[in-house]
């Protein structure tokens, strides 16, 4: 129990002074994105990863609950209506829910191939209506708000980055706390019985289906509650905001950061807004490395992240976490290496300067011998990363073992 | 009284009749065993009891009440529990979790999200208790999967009986078991099941005789005859149609 609260005061913690850690402009920015992201890929594992619904556009949620809130952050502009911007999130959520009763009352019914394929369809349908319904949507160019407009918040009125980064960090602690404790409840817990068993679950007296529904909704409330963290932080919202791209990068968030953890979809989140946000500024292919990250998570790292880390918990239970260290780096390093030169050739190839930097070489892409060393280089540490996985094996095994022997 | 009562009950599987007009009257607090060569439709006969699959005409009743073409939490929710003749648990949930969710709604919680269950200590502590009835206890925390297959019967049959429900349907809770695991397994049914009403198919003869009141021999889709054991043993149209084979067999 104490230990429990200690993780919720440890994340409030952080939660509090990363933005003293990261205190530019850029640091901020990505900071809001990471939270909105966070609680968007906690959402989405609410289906998948506990109650093993498959959706393909669980953006429609977080979109329709995002536009709802820049529609409210123009209301109080006009002063239709009066109350304070710290309640936009609550509004997404609230307009993410009714989605989510609506469509979730009959893509619900089954799951597997039949939800997910349900789930594409309304999200094409959903996405494709933006540019029916202009009034809502706003057409290709979206709509716009603006979040200084409400009564001041102690003062605050959200002019900054920084001050949207607190409300911001608040909902996420909310919404993470309350996700987690979903997962405690009685609804919660036969999501997980009905996503192992459907039929088993409706022999001890629920309806796999309704069990399905009411995860189906807690996750369209917390989608909201996401887009409308993203329309105070960005003020507008477009067609892509809900389509089927985003959906796609909510399930990589939470598949590569691991479904079968709570934590999973928060380092998935975390990891893939700064992939976004910094690679993006450093190549084109970016999504390219993204792609190949999530092929070879899904090969090697089928529980994800989380679930890589936690394979460590035997060792780490028998203190031998240590005698691990210098194998990973004997294995880690050349394969890092490996990695690099293989990225520098991709993008060598793809470059179209004259001069291209590799590993701080400036080479001619255009003379065959520019080619020689990277490839060499991709080849050898290819080569000291295979030769290594034996030792890293046998330590592996020794480090597990060796700890159920001194039990 | 009567507490489960089939009338007429057929089903058919495209146009091949599996159960071929049943009644059957099971007694409140009766211990009933069903038993019949390989593809006779016992099976198929709790399917439709336990709403998994819906007949295809006449009635069951569960109190009185027709629950027949009813969905199975409905029926459930009127306290009629079973255990699959396949293991059919939830794998990736630990064995606490497992019987603790086969608790849930007797215990009335529904579909409640506001429940914390870390605090439900009394539905907590009937899981516990439920653990030790069926003996694991030690293995709790273990993922359902990983248990061995007798551990798994042994959860299966826990899932069943956890809820309390006042009828239960094993659907051949030992098959697979070892002599002595089996011996432990029926001493299990036997307690968990005092008092409440119990409709077990089974194969093995002497836990048969040992266990029931009274025995339906099911025959292609039809009853053959419903009686005591000893009546049973000494029916000739039973030993011709079931138990000379069997006995031959073994
Ligand atoms: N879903 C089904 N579809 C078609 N045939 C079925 C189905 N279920 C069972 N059967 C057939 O019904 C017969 C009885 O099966 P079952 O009830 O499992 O027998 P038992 O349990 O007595 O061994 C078998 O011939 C089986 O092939
Ligand atoms: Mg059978």
């Amino acid at each position: 129990m104490l230990k429990k609260l200690s993780i919720w005061v440890v994340f409030l913690a952080i939660l509090l002074i990363l933005p003293l850690l990261f205190d530019s402009i850029m640091g901020i920015s990505i900071l809001n994105q990471m939270a909105i992201a966070i609680v968007i890929a906690l959402s989405y594992n609410m289906l998948l990863g506990q109650g093993g619904m498959l959706s393909f556009g669980h953006a429609v949620y977080f979109g329709l609950g995002g536009f709802m809130a820049v529609h409210a952050l123009v209301m109080i502009e006009f002063e239709t209506v009066t109350f304070s911007v710290t309640l936009i999130p609550m509004v997404g959520g609230l307009f993410g829910l009714v989605a989510a009763i609506f469509i979730g009352s009959f893509s619900t019914r089954k799951a597997g191939t039949v939800f997910a394929m349900i789930s594409l369809g309304m999200g094409e349908l959903i996405a494709a209506s933006s540019l029916i319904f202009v009034d809502f949507f706003g057409g290709e160019a979206g709509v716009i708000g603006d979040r200084t407009f409400g009564p001041p918040f102690f003062g605050v009125d959200f002019a900054q980055d920084v001050e949207v980064y607190y409300l911001a960090a608040f909902w996420v602690f909310i919404a993470t706390l309350f996700m987690y404790l979903f997962t405690q409840t009685p609804a919660g817990r036969m999501a997980n019985a009905v996503r192992d068993n459907p039929e088993r679950a409706e022999f001890i007296g629920y309806s796999a289906r309704r069990v399905r529904f009411i995860s189906f909704c807690a996750a369209g409330l917390f989608a909201g509650i996401a887009g409308g963290l993203f329309a105070m932080n960005f003020e507008f919202l477009t067609e892509e905001n809900l389509n089927a791209a985003t959906s796609g990068r909510v399930l990589l968030m939470a598949y590569i950061g691991g479904l079968g953890y709570f934590v999973g979809p928060i380092i998935g989140a975390v990891v893939l807004t700064l992939m976004n946000s910094l690679l993006s500024n450093y190549t084109e292919l970016w999504m390219l490395y993204l792609g190949i990250m999530f092929v070879l998570t899904v090969m090697f790292l089928p529980r994800g992240f989380a679930g890589f880390i936690m394979l460590h918990q035997l060792a780490w239970h028998h203190g031998r976490l240590k005698t691990l260290a210098l194998p990973y780096l004997v294995t880690g390093v050349p394969a890092l290496l490996c990695a690099a030169s293989l990225i520098g050739l991709i993008e060598m190839s793809h470059t179209e300067a004259d001069i291209f930097h590799f590993l701080g070489l400036p080479l001619n892409p255009d003379q065959l011998v520019s080619w020689a060393l990277p490839v060499l280089l991709t080849l050898g540490a290819g080569y000291a990363t295979r030769s290594s996985l034996p030792q890293l094996r046998d330590a592996w095994h020794a480090a597990n073992t060796e700890g159920k022997r001194a039990k | 009284m009567t507490i489960l009562s089939l009338q007429q009950v057929t089903k058919k599987f495209g146009a091949t009749p599996i159960i071929r007009g049943v009644d059957l009257d099971i007694q409140a607090g009766e211990k009933h065993a069903i038993i019949g060569p390989n593809g006779a439709g016992k099976s198929t006969l709790f399917h439709l009891i336990s709403g998994r699959y819906s007949v295809t005409s006449g009635a069951i009743k569960l109190k009185g009440k027709p629950i027949h073409n009813r969905p199975p939490y409905q029926i459930a929710r009127q306290g009629l529990a079973r255990s699959f003749q396949v293991t059919n648990i939830f794998p990736h949930m630990n064995v606490f979790e497992n019987v603790r969710c086969a608790l849930l709604w007797s215990s009335g919680y529904r579909y409640s999200f506001w429940h914390l269950l870390g605090k439900a200590t009394r539905l907590n502590d009937r899981t516990h208790a439920v653990l030790d009835q069926i003996g694991l206890s030690s293995r709790a925390h273990y993922p359902a999967a990983e248990l061995a297959y007798a551990q798994q019967r042994a959860l299966e049959l826990g899932i069943a009986i956890a809820g309390g429900a006042d009828v239960i349907l094993l659907d051949e809770p030992v098959a697979g078991m070892s002599h002595s695991e089996a011996q432990s397994a029926v001493q299990l049914i036997r307690k968990v099941t005092e008092g409440k009403t119990l409709v077990m198919v089974e194969h093995d003869m002497n836990i048969v005789f040992d266990v029931a009141d009274r025995i339906s021999v099911l025959v292609y889709g039809q009853i053959l005859a419903t009686d005591t054991p000893l009546n049973i043993r000494n029916n000739p149209r039973v030993q011709e149609a079931y138990l000379g084979e069997e006995t031959a067999g073994a």
